[in-house]
């Protein structure tokens, strides 16, 4: 008999499932809108061009491949800080801040959480929006965190609850940790506008909260790194020692090379070296340190001033593409006829967008015109084309007329 | 530092490694798209062949499964994460895992960060006879209670160097059949110790034919030289297909909380020199010459100490094998090395054998020469 009878079978992974589907199906039609990575207009995976002239650097130099520091490339973890925080943060100038290379988006939320569940003593609770990207609650939850929810979105107007978001936040217990989405909400595309920033802001500060920011689209979600940054940098300007997470998954396209970082604002730079050594405790345990080939790449383009500005360029294409196609599914829905309000596709922002289409209305645009995406009705604005919009929207049309 | 050096004491990049970055830099099909959540497929399928070897029953029966990690570290964490969770009921935290004595300083942290309660040490080194202690290993393994975890090192023990023999791994494989104690397998030096990726992958492979199911973490960062790559593998022999499916399904989830899916560049590099006959070859004479050169080391350095006349016996030195030695040297005499010597060297007297060279043997004995007579 084996070790592992008792073993279940892992539930089979949602968005796993959309893909596996789309792949069956033969029709030449057929759009996967769950993908979670950038397309073309072309449908196809974009590699960006300051990134091919960093790996030709990087291939021309003749660079060993010695361990990583536990915390990463300091080029890298410290241009990332920068990113985050605009070089001019006060944080730069007292030094009250680290940042540890992490792998992507998800291992530095990992990190992070595991770092508040053994040094933040406070609460046990963290608080996510109400919807959240579905692995923050399993991270948070093998971290050994507990997870509660604020309302964030509002399915009858497809746009943010901010009055429900604000009577939960304000009832949140003193010293909880809290999660936000820095820009680009997943899976929702709402964001909150400056003001209401502002107004969240003081109420975390009332509360005391702990505020844990995921930024994963800094730069992708409306093409300008600094307006993406702003709520981060409000935060910290505000007094709030924010902790920060940041993934160059999509801003750079750099997906499977796994470059991200985990941010701690502290007291003071003292404060900062102990955090730090605490950090790479903890991850050296974990992979002990971070693969070099995606914060090299990401630090050359970040450091190196004629590739930077081609960055913000490229990166900004991409936001500007995904603006695009919002508004041309909504005129194209127009077009179609369609009675309904579909101000919220252009309202909402990044990747993602909530059609508000309920499951029926999903499951027929699978099975009747074979466009894929999650039963919540998410689509990826980026399996969209300039080719395909007029289709999409002649199919939502049929199924919500 | 626990990395290769040339005779020039310098980091070197493989030659095939090179050649392998050029093709897959000037590839212009290739893109930066998430890899699956357990890794690149074959990198993943070539990894295992290589650890279990490619006439492996247990891949024949397919009942072996893989997950790409970050570097051994990564793939010790996700195994020891599985186990503590499915293996010995649920979630049971109280499961004793145990560590030689030494061993690589990490292997406590990853088992005490992924939740175990228990970590005990099992007898290793001798340092007496300057070798393995197997009685005292071997009284371990009868006392341990059922079901114990054992970390066992595939080839090269760290730091000791010291590895047991066939005869002796299989008196500890029949101990362990008998009292149920679960093989987890650290293979970070395959071919790199030896030379041989056959010799130094036997332990594992007999274990594998005496029908255990187990667990091993394989390391491409010595042998491939990728150590800031961190290239990675989990190793997973199972009874049957269906169990290791079910083994790999629940070991996914663990992975997507801790990195999500992992980094590609050197996966890519690793399974495209195994899947090419050619570029095989070119890295197997690559593992060759770093391992030859250590095996040189170590030649050279008994010789010289034997002709000195140091006092003490030196065999253990070319008995000893892979990147680390323990010297035998105390405490006392470790510091006078680095002191007036300006050796470095572990308090344990471990040494790195890739520290040396042609032109620092000479010193390098006469200083080892010199601490033992001086110092008791």
């Amino acid at each position: 008999s084996s070790w592992w009878s008792h073993v279940e079978m892992g539930p089979p992974d949602p968005i796993l499932g959309v893909t596996e589907a789309f792949k069956r199906d033969t029709s030449s039609k057929k759009m996967n809108l769950g993908v979670g990575a950038y397309r073309d207009d072309n449908g196809k995976p974009y590699v960006l061009n300051c990134v091919r002239k960093a790996e030709a650097m990087i291939a021309s130099k003749k660079m060993d491949k010695e361990y990583l520091p536990i915390g990463g490339l300091a080029d890298f973890t410290r241009a990332s800080a920068e990113l985050a925080l605009g070089e001019n943060s006060e944080v730069f100038k007292s030094g009250r801040y680290v940042t540890v290379q992490g792998i992507s988006g998800t291992g530095s939320l990992r990190i992070g959480a595991n770092f508040l569940q053994r040094f933040f003593k406070s609460s046990r609770d963290v608080y996510l929006p109400k919807p959240s990207w579905g692995n923050h609650t399993p991270i948070f939850r093998d971290a050994g965190l507990q997870l509660q929810a604020y309302r964030y979105y509002d399915p009858k107007t497809c746009s943010l609850d901010f009055s429900g978001a604000m009577d939960d936040i304000s009832k949140i217990p003193e010293k909880s940790i809290i999660l936000l989405h820095a820009c680009a909400h997943n899976p929702t595309g709402v964001d909150p506008r400056q003001e209401q920033w502002k107004e969240l802001a003081a109420t975390v500060k009332k509360r005391n909260l702990l505020v844990y920011f995921d930024m994963a689209y800094q730069g992708f979600a409306s093409g300008d790194i600094n307006r993406d940054a702003w709520a981060v940098r409000y935060f910290i300007e505000q007094g709030i020692n924010i902790v920060l997470s940041q993934s160059y998954a999509k801003n750079m396209g750099l997906y499977g090379e796994r470059a991200g970082a985990f941010m701690v604002i502290c007291s003071d730079a003292e404060e900062a070296k102990r955090v730090e050594s605490q950090l790479k405790i903890l991850i050296r345990p974990m992979y002990s340190n971070p693969p070099l080939n995606g914060a090299r790449i990401a630090s050359i383009i970040l450091n190196t001033p004629d590739l930077r500005k081609e960055w913000l360029v490229e990166v900004k294409g991409m936001a500007d593409r995904i603006i695009s196609m919002r508004t041309q599914l909504v005129s194209n829905l127009k077009k179609e006829g369609s009675s309904h309000n579909w101000q919220h596709i252009t309202d909402q922002i990044g990747m993602f967008c909530f059609t508000g289409l309920k499951p029926e209305q999903v499951e027929r645009l699978i099975k009747e015109f074979s466009i894929y995406m999650t039963k919540d009705g998410r689509i990826s604005m980026a399996g969209v084309t300039s080719g395909n919009v007029g289709y999409l929207a002649h199919a939502i049309h049929q199924v919500t007329k | 530092v626990a990395a290769y050096r040339t005779d020039e004491g310098q980091p070197w990049v493989l030659p095939v490694v090179k050649k392998v970055e050029q093709m897959i830099a000037s590839d212009n099909s290739l893109n930066h798209e998430y890899l699956p959540i357990l890794g690149l497929p074959e990198f993943r399928a070539n990894a295992s062949r290589i650890a279990l070897g490619d006439d492996s029953p247990a891949i024949k029966e397919n009942r072996i499964g893989s997950v790409q990690s970050l570097g051994g570290t990564g793939a010790l964490r996700i195994g020891a994460e599985f186990l503590r969770r499915w293996y010995n009921g649920n979630n049971n935290t109280a499961t004793p895992v145990y560590i030689s004595t030494p061993s690589w300083e990490n292997h406590n942290s990853v088992f005490v960060d992924a939740g175990f309660k228990d970590i005990r040490t099992y007898h290793y080194w001798d340092a007496a006879k300057r070798g393995l202690d197997l009685q005292g290993l071997l009284d371990d393994m009868e006392k341990a209670p059922e079901f114990s975890i054992f970390i066992l090192h595939a080839c090269a023990h760290n730091p000791t160097g010291t590895d047991p023999t066939p005869d002796q791994w299989k008196q500890i494989a029949a101990v362990m059949k008998r009292r149920f104690l679960f093989p987890f397998f650290d293979s970070a030096y395959q071919g790199f110790a030896s030379g041989s990726l056959d010799k130094d992958a036997w332990a594992v492979r007999y274990f594998v034919s005496e029908g255990f199911e187990l667990f091993c973490a394989q390391s491409f960062s010595k042998n491939f030289g990728l150590y800031n790559e961190r290239v990675g593998n989990l190793t997973v022999v199972g009874k049957d297909a269906d169990n290791v499916q079910r083994v790999l399904s629940q070991m996914e989830k663990i992975v997507r909380t801790t990195w999500s899916n992992p980094p590609s560049q050197g996966a890519r590099i690793v399974a495209a020199t195994l899947t090419s006959p050619q570029l095989f070859a070119e890295w197997y004479d690559n593992v060759k010459t770093m391992a030859d050169r250590v095996l040189l080391m170590r030649s050279e350095l008994r010789s010289r100490l034997e002709s000195l006349g140091t006092p003490g016996t030196w065999n253990h030195i070319t008995e000893q094998i892979g990147m680390f030695s323990f010297t035998g040297l105390n405490p006392k005499q470790v510091e006078y090395m680095i002191k007036e010597k300006h050796i470095y060297l572990m308090a344990s007297g471990r040494i790195n054998m890739c520290g040396l060279t042609t032109k620092n043997l000479d010193y390098v004995a006469k200083s080892i020469h010199e601490a033992v007579t001086k110092i008791q």
